[in-house]
């Protein structure tokens, strides 16, 4: 524990956290430019679990809509990592020690292992679902899952801005 | 302005939300999930326009399904605004941040009003593989710009507090 602090308050010495930390318009700027990201992971990737939910898209079959549209929401969680990861650099024991900041990346995670299995499990069989209006029970519920963590992650992700004290 | 905002912030209603401490995050975030549903509707649009999404889909079918997410999301995006606004009215409407957000807000529904109303009109000229042209491409990479500066100045509006 005493050896993670050290290491964030070596990181929040740096000349890159100094600078998010004093300028006037960098945190805001990174910050929106996270809520984008954010917002075209979240959506990009809603397509795609209204569709395993049977709820839209249904003319396309799935493995042709996700291939068009994920590679989009790998763009954009991309481009949230980067403007997340410079926002916890401004404040790292802060972030850090947030409860907020924590369930969200313990939501990431989960969402994360959501999409594993659903690759490595879920996905082999999907020859035989993969034009079929009902998806099976599996896929139906890795769609649910992905949907809900991630309506999680905007939940807590907003919840930090209000519960880290101001710089 | 000044005068609405005082009287607003002394309404029930206002006090009512401002009082519920949770209550705000949850509509911010509500905003922001919205917000998700109209970036993404934006950009898969967009990107069929550009012709690097979406290509097995005609320009129809890509603006029947995304299209009616872009006015639903609004009205949720209204209404949680609404109430943001109500709780802290001089937060948001004394506001420059907030003032260019709706300014850019009337821009972009009426670019989508157009765009729709010109899908309607020229089916042909919509019709599949078509090249769009130059013009058609600026407009499309604008108009996502567009709702993302929509975006950025409502972040702002957090951090260009005026009272």
């Amino acid at each position: 524990m005493e050896s993670i602090t050290a290491l964030l308050q070596s990181i929040e010495r740096t000349g890159a956290a100094t600078f998010i930390k004093e300028s006037t318009w960098a945190f805001p700027m990174t910050e929106s430019i996270h809520v984008i990201a954010i917002a075209l992971v979240v959506g990009t990737i809603a397509t795609v679990d209204l569709r395993l939910l049977g709820l839209a898209s249904m003319r396309r079959a799935y493995g042709e809509l996700s291939r068009d549209v994920l590679p989009w929401t790998w763009g954009a969680f991309a481009l949230a990592a980067l403007t997340g990861a410079l926002m916890f650099v401004s404040q790292p024991v802060a972030y850090f020690a947030n409860t907020a900041f924590r369930i969200k990346l313990l939501i990431l995670l989960l969402a994360g292992i959501n999409m594993l299995v659903f690759q490595l499990i879920t996905h082999r069989g999907v020859a035989k679902w993969d034009r079929a209006a009902t998806v099976p029970l599996p896929g139906m519920l890795a769609g649910a899952l992905s949907l809900g963590f991630w309506i999680a992650v905007v939940f807590f992700g907003r919840r930090i801005g209000f519960t880290m004290s101001p710089v | 302005m000044q005068a609405l905002a005082q009287w607003l912030a002394a309404t029930p209603a206002s006090r009512g939300i401002a009082g519920a401490l949770w209550l705000i995050p949850v509509l911010q975030a509500v905003h922001i999930l919205a917000i998700a549903a109209v970036l993404s509707a934006v950009m898969l649009v967009d990107l069929r326009i550009l012709q690097v999404a979406g290509r097995s889909q005609t320009m129809a079918e890509t603006a029947r399904r995304f299209v009616p997410w872009i006015w639903a999301s609004l009205i949720v995006l209204a209404a949680t605004g609404l109430l943001l606004i109500i709780g802290e009215p001089k937060r948001s409407l004394l506001n420059p941040a907030f003032q260019l957000k709706m300014l850019l807000l009337a821009l972009a529904i009426a670019v989508t009003v157009a765009f729709q109303s010109s899908l309607r009109r020229n089916v042909a000229s919509w019709r599949d593989g078509a090249p769009r042209g130059v013009m058609m491409s600026a407009l499309a990479v604008l108009t996502f710009l567009l709702w993302c500066a929509i975006a950025v100045a409502g972040r702002w509006i957090a951090y260009l507090q005026v009272y």
